[in-house]
């Protein structure tokens, strides 16, 4: 079973090699897609995939947001998610205080700007409904909407 | 039924094994060939290894090595198995000593990995060998690592050749690559 702290460092190794192409200025289609927005999320899919592979399908919205707080967060993220609110019209707020994946770094801002773009689609892997989109904001938020 | 469990809990493992895999193909795409991939996996394990050492060392209660046999054994029981889960077993020692084998019976790396055809040359889990040879040249080995067998391509087992070149002076400073 593979260690947390290989897990980081090769998480950290990943941002510093996307970071640098980033630099190069790489866009796909004018959407500025960035490659750490695809390589989180086909690793999204895949956890997904193991995840549910099993289990029936998903009721309803909200039962897919039960699953993304606290299974998913837990077995990804290792903890619950802190809060969660809503405005019943499709936005969801989720809130964790202490989000694992940037506690642990230790290098400078220009990170910090990055990493985020990592691990929001590793939240939101593959689409569970179509159109689901979200964003990751380092103050430990993020919020996910239609 | 929506109340029965969701399936079973991912590990690290998984999410270590779909990261290290992301990143593969994320690299087979943007370099031309295997030969640049498997050079950027060792680069990138190069970077890893010289800071992993300092985890290992703080973690684990290993005192200095006194020969190269002994490194052997404590890459193979203490290290890989306090990062991989995995203890390969050590062989096929060279006469002079300098030279061993790491067979793993499995790779965790590797699940649920395969290659595609036409990457017949890409060594999957070259990030090992930088690892390794980031981590002991922080502790002044420096070593040569490669792969001599591969499940992915074909081998029975996976094997990691390991060969000692010299020792470090401690005042020459190394950096990343």
């Amino acid at each position: 079973m593979a260690d947390e702290a290989l897990f980081q460092f090769l998480h950290n190794e990943v941002i510093q090699y996307v970071y640098k192409s980033a630099e190069n200025g790489e866009m796909e289609n004018g959407r500025c897609v960035s490659k750490l927005e695809h390589l989180g999320f086909r690793v999204g899919q895949g956890l997904i995939e193991r995840f549910t592979k099993d289990t029936s399908r998903f009721k309803d919205e909200l039962d897919v947001m039960k699953f993304i707080c606290k299974d998913y967060w837990t077995s990804v993220f290792k903890k619950q998610i802190d809060n969660l609110r809503t405005n019943h019209q499709g936005i969801y707020v989720l809130q964790d205080n202490k989000f694992r994946l940037l506690t642990q770094l230790s290098s400078g801002k220009q990170y910090l700007e990055h990493a985020p773009k990592y691990s929001c689609p590793v939240v939101f892997g593959v689409r569970l409904w179509p159109g689901a989109r979200g964003t990751l904001q380092p103050g430990c938020e993020e919020h996910r909407h239609r | 039924d929506h109340r029965q469990a969701r399936g079973t809990s991912i590990n690290n493992s998984e999410l270590f094994t779909l990261t290290y895999g992301a990143l593969v193909t994320q690299l087979c795409k943007d370099y031309e060939n295997d030969e640049e991939v498997n050079k950027q996996l060792d680069k990138m394990g190069y970077n890893i290894g010289v800071r992993l050492i300092e985890d290992f060392l703080a973690r684990s209660s290993v005192g200095r090595c006194q020969d190269f046999r002994e490194t052997a054994d404590v890459i193979a029981k203490v290290a890989f198995k306090m990062y991989l889960g995995i203890t390969p077993s050590v062989t096929n020692w060279s006469p002079a000593g300098d030279e061993f084998s790491l067979i793993l019976e499995s790779n965790p790396l590797v699940d649920f990995v395969e290659l595609p055809d036409n990457h017949s040359n890409l060594v999957y889990s070259n990030l090992l060998c930088g690892v390794l040879r980031g981590a002991l040249e922080m502790v002044q080995m420096a070593v040569e690592v490669r792969f001599a067998q591969d499940t992915l391509r074909g081998d029975n087992v996976t094997e990691i050749r390991m060969k000692f070149i010299k020792r470090i002076e401690e005042n020459l400073p190394a950096g990343d690559e």
